[in-house]
């Protein structure tokens, strides 16, 4: 079965993730980094969730990955492929894997970045 | 301090309907507090301690405190999703020992059916001031059925586990049902059925999902004092924990629950090994969450489930193990969602010797009692209680 387009609910941007969100709009992945322990942490927050250091900054994700585990969630208007990735920078993020044929997906497939708009009519934080 | 022998449970109910249209979210929790209280030969007055969680209508406990008529020193409405009320005994046993009361009433209802929710398979946020985690999932769809099937995933990729192995939960779950007239699904099923049937997010199929069902029910929970003067058998509360499993930060491992934590705590705590147990009450939201909580809780090496729950391991009788007898939450009942209550109702009834004759465990003397809420493939509350007949 191939992926086919979707309307993704536009995310409810806090105050401490915003930079997070407008790299996003310029097609740029962050991932939130400690200078205390040096470990990437997601999702992103101020103060490492490790050490808990409030010594944290935005570095730019190679846009690499690998599927940690996915599931096709067939009852669905659209079908589509919740993921987790390991990112190339450490950490796993939820996320979808999309232009491909759900059919072939494996655990531990490399997978690259991509983005793909949301829908602002749709906002994620109303009651569904 | 050890909440060991600190606390028995001294009534039990399940409410019988699994389709509430006639009744309301408020009266399912007296009702069910009304049952466990005659259950245990109290009344409403000698309740000083009460607990519910999310599914109580208004603030925390204010409002089914006032709708009840209850007058308690101790409240608790800590929400861990379906491991709630299995968290809410241990908690009860703690305030138990501490002298903050001596008759606790834990209740749980849920309309679900009735309100025609999409519980498994559409993305639900709770609206409001979004919590931390939503913006960096909500947008590409996490139901509750695709987060749990991204651990059955992983745990085939790793360990080899399969459909048909995971299928032979759900079948020992229907040979229970088939005894429990208000179960849900009554068919006992094959491992064909549970493959064959529709795929609903992969690997997991229409048949691995539990039930969604309107009821509730309610435990009462009291000091040895107590219990000492009522005439029902006596369950002793053994052994308690809790945990709280997350994505730590992004080195998630879906390969295990906050079972291994919780249950570890428990067993310490009873001073009994999980070969010792008798009869286990596990939380069935999907056959997937059975196989890792057995695992995780030690009945079996890590990644060797699948085994151990193939071939009708898990049925009265037969198995090893004897699970849900009730038909479980696969079969018989899961209201509001919430699946952790009725795993304390059936081991107590084992405990007491009142399951049905065909699934009854024979010189049942020790069992646990297990809870996993929120989602096993997010974050999820976990909580073990450890019960053993006096």
């Amino acid at each position: 079965m191939a992926a086919q387009e979707r309307k993704l609910p536009a995310p409810a941007i806090s105050q401490e993730t915003q930079a997070y969100w407008d790299a996003a709009g310029k097609g740029k992945l962050l991932v939130r980094k400690c200078t205390g322990c040096g470990q990437a942490h997601h999702y992103p927050r101020t103060i490492c969730p490790f050490c808990f250091s409030d010594k944290t900054e935005w570095i730019e994700a190679s846009g690499k990955g690998t599927i940690y585990s996915y599931s096709v969630m067939r009852r669905a208007p659209v079908p589509y492929a919740m993921a987790y990735v390991t990112l190339a920078e450490g950490p796993r993020m939820v996320t979808n894997i999309v232009d491909c044929d759900f059919d072939k997906l494996k655990c531990e497939q490399a997978v690259k970045l991509v983005f793909k708009p949301t829908d602002p009519t749709k906002a994620s934080n109303s009651r569904s | 301090m050890s909440i060991k022998g600190k606390a028995y449970i001294a009534g039990i109910y399940e409410h019988p309907t699994r389709l509430a249209k006639d009744i309301s979210l408020a009266q399912i929790h007296a009702q069910c507090a009304k049952g466990a209280l005659e259950d245990a030969g109290l009344t409403k007055d000698d309740v000083d301690g009460y607990f519910c969680a999310g599914d109580a209508p208004g603030l925390g406990p204010m409002s089914m405190v006032e709708y009840m008529g209850l007058k308690p020193r101790h409240v608790d409405s800590t929400d861990t999703g379906g491991s709630s009320y299995v968290l809410h005994v241990g908690h009860a046993a703690e305030a138990i020992a501490a002298g903050k009361c001596k008759v606790a009433l834990i209740t749980l209802a849920g309309r679900p059916r009735a309100e025609g929710m999409a519980t498994g398979t559409v993305p639900r946020s709770r609206g409001g001031t979004p919590t931390p985690d939503e913006p960096f999932e909500f947008p590409y769809g996490p139901t509750v059925v695709n987060m749990y099937a991204m651990c059955a995933m992983r745990h085939m990729h790793e360990f080899g586990t399969t459909s048909e192995q995971l299928a032979w939960i759900k079948v020992a779950a229907s040979h229970h049902a088939q005894y429990n007239p208000h179960a849900l699904l009554k068919d006992v099923v094959t491992v064909e059925e549970v493959v064959n049937s529709p795929m609903i997010s992969d690997p997991l199929h229409r048949l691995d999902c539990c039930v969604i069902t309107d009821g509730g029910g309610a435990i009462v929970v009291v000091a040895p004092e107590i219990a000492a003067k009522l005439k029902r058998p006596k369950v002793k509360l053994i052994g308690a924990g809790e945990f709280v499993k997350t994505q730590m930060g992004g080195k998630v491992d879906l390969t295990y629950s906050g079972a291994r934590v919780s249950g570890a705590a428990a067993f310490a705590e009873a001073g009994v090994k999980p070969a010792d147990i008798k009869y286990a009450s596990i939380y069935d939201s999907f056959t997937i969450t059975v196989l890792m909580q057995l695992e995780d809780l030690g009945f079996c090496e890590k990644g060797k489930g699948g085994a151990f729950v193939a071939d009708g391991n898990l049925i009265a009788g037969t198995g090893k193990l004897p699970f849900n007898t009730d038909g479980g939450g696969l079969c018989s009942n899961h209201p509001g969602n919430r699946g952790g209550l009725t795993k304390v109702l059936e081991a107590v009834r084992q405990l007491r010797g009142e399951a049905h004759p065909a699934v009854q465990v024979k010189n049942c003397n020790l069992a646990v009692a297990h809870g996993t809420g929120g989602s096993l493939g997010l974050r999820h509350g976990s909580a073990t209680v450890i019960l053993e007949r006096e």
